[in-house]
């Protein structure tokens, strides 16, 4: 839960009052609060935690840290739709059943597909 | 050593692997505080590749596994209620209570919604305001800036039918209590670098030094988790004792100003029970008297809560590290991650569920003795 992903801003907007932004983690785009890293604009790298950025990060840093926790499989969790999650709640316990048997295809899997 | 090869910089790794055989001339315990640095230093099968007598003791950063049972069930019995809509984040939805799981609550009716940030909370309170909407708001200090950004925000578009069931935990007080429980033996600490990324470090350099630990804040990948066990080792075979910043790219000695600022504005400190622990004095956040009208456990007043958790399971001694998974009598047999009797089974970041899922079933130790006692 307490893990932070990296991201690219891709466009800044206001809404009710916060400053919010599109950003782009490897292929998944999210609407991100922007609030406490006020100095992000557009093109910059910044680390996001359930919809907020943290910290702004440099681009080698974010990129190589995107590899690594899609290698950890983070993405499954931390962008899986509702449908998806509940899905997943129904099929297995926990997020990462070892015996295989209820097997889900992962984001990434379903992306390498399309 | 099988998932050695998968992580990028494998070569990197058995090179920091290599120095750590260096330096080490003594066995030594360190604990790393999060559950998503135990989850990976599993996975990736990184305490293999310490020499033997270095020990990682897996701590109780797993907000999933130390939210207390009584507030679960208090979840389970608002998230039940017509007319409420009840938010949450994903890995809460099969953390079981006394009676059930958030999961089985929807399968008989109940409107559990999952969502990706406490923002989409706020704004279904806003379409739907006929209903009362709940935000599941658990987590350490990474999480706790999004929880005030909603409640915050909800406050100031005078929205009377939104609100947070909040317990938030605190990682120094967490760090402090197992230092100053008697037989303790951990000997450093690895900080979380995401909480860290919020709160800086700057609540470390008293801790390490009243009990004589060095603390390092660390990242979550493969080469991160090495450096900062290479780093601990370094301080612990030279006598010293510091606070010290392995995760420079992203953490800063003051951390979040804005976040910091927000969480002061919106949470106190409080007492919290931790799920297998027991009380830690000042070791969460609640919703302070600005915002209390915004406290789920007050606006439903849930009462006739008797929680039962099951005799077999050791999870508190698991979370405390006093026991590694395998150590508990019901580990793998009573308690599996389909069947789980405790928090840490039950949520992907428990120490019990990466021991089970990564195929720590029984050390080599272990099975030695088994064999010998046969």
């Amino acid at each position: 839960m307490c893990l932070a992903i990296p991201g690219k801003v891709e466009e800044i907007s206001a809404e009710n009052g916060l400053r919010m932004g599109r950003v782009n983690f490897g292929g998944v785009v999210k609407r991100v609060c922007l609030e406490y890293v006020p100095e992000l604009a557009v093109g910059d790298y910044t680390i996001v935690h359930v919809g907020f950025a943290l910290s702004k990060i440099d681009e080698e840093t974010a990129k190589q840290t995107l590899d690594d926790f899609r290698a950890m499989g983070v993405f499954d969790e931390e962008f899986a739709s509702e449908a998806e999650t509940f899905a997943r709640a129904a099929a297995r316990p926990q997020s990462s059943c070892p015996d295989g048997s209820c097997a889900i295809p992962s984001i990434s899997e379903q992306a390498e597909k399309e | 050593m099988k998932y050695l090869n998968e992580f990028r910089n494998g070569e990197l790794a058995r090179a920091i692997a290599r120095e750590i055989a260096q330096i080490t001339t003594r066995p030594w315990k360190i604990m790393e505080i999060c559950g998503g640095q135990t989850h990976s230093i599993i996975k990736n099968g990184l305490d293999q590749m310490l020499p033997a007598g270095v020990e990682m003791i897996h701590g109780p950063g797993c907000p999933v596994c130390v939210t207390p049972l009584e507030l679960i069930d208090k979840a389970l019995a608002i998230a039940a209620r017509p007319g409420v809509i009840f938010c949450s984040f994903g890995d809460m939805l099969r953390v079981p209570g006394s009676e059930g799981d958030l999961f089985q609550v929807k399968g008989q009716g109940g409107d559990v919604r999952i969502v990706y940030s406490p923002l989409d909370a706020v704004e279904l309170a806003r379409k739907n305001p006929d209903k009362q909407v709940v935000f599941f708001g658990v987590g350490f200090e990474t999480t706790a800036p999004a929880n005030a950004m909603s409640v915050h925000l909800a406050k100031r578009l005078g929205l009377k039918n939104f609100s947070l069931l909040v317990s938030h935990v605190l990682a120094p007080p967490a760090i402090e209590a197992i230092l100053s429980s008697p037989g303790n033996k951990v000997q450093a600490f690895l900080a979380a670098g995401h909480v860290c990324s919020v709160m800086g470090y700057w609540e470390y350099p008293p801790l390490a030094e009243k009990y004589k630990v060095p603390i390092v804040v660390t990242g979550f990948e493969p080469l991160d988790l090495l450096d900062g066990i290479r780093r601990a080792i370094v301080q612990l075979e030279s006598g010293r004792h510091e606070a010290e910043n392995a995760y420079e790219r992203v953490v800063t000695f003051e951390g979040n100003q804005p976040a910091q600022k927000l969480l002061q504005e919106v949470f106190e400190v409080t007492d919290r029970a931790w799920r297998g622990i027991g009380v830690i004095p000042k070791s969460g956040w609640r919703l302070n008297a600005d915002y209390r009208d915004f406290d789920a456990e007050l606006r439903f007043n849930i009462t006739g809560i008797h929680t039962h958790e099951s005799e077999l399971c050791h999870s508190g001694d698991v979370l405390r590290g006093a026991i590694t998974p395998s150590q508990c009598p019901a580990f793998g047999k009573q308690c599996t991650p389909r069947h789980p009797l405790g928090a840490t089974m039950v949520s992907s970041e428990g120490a019990c569920a990466a021991y089970y899922n990564y195929g720590r079933f029984i050390s080599a130790e272990e099975l030695g003795k088994a064999a010998s006692s046969c």
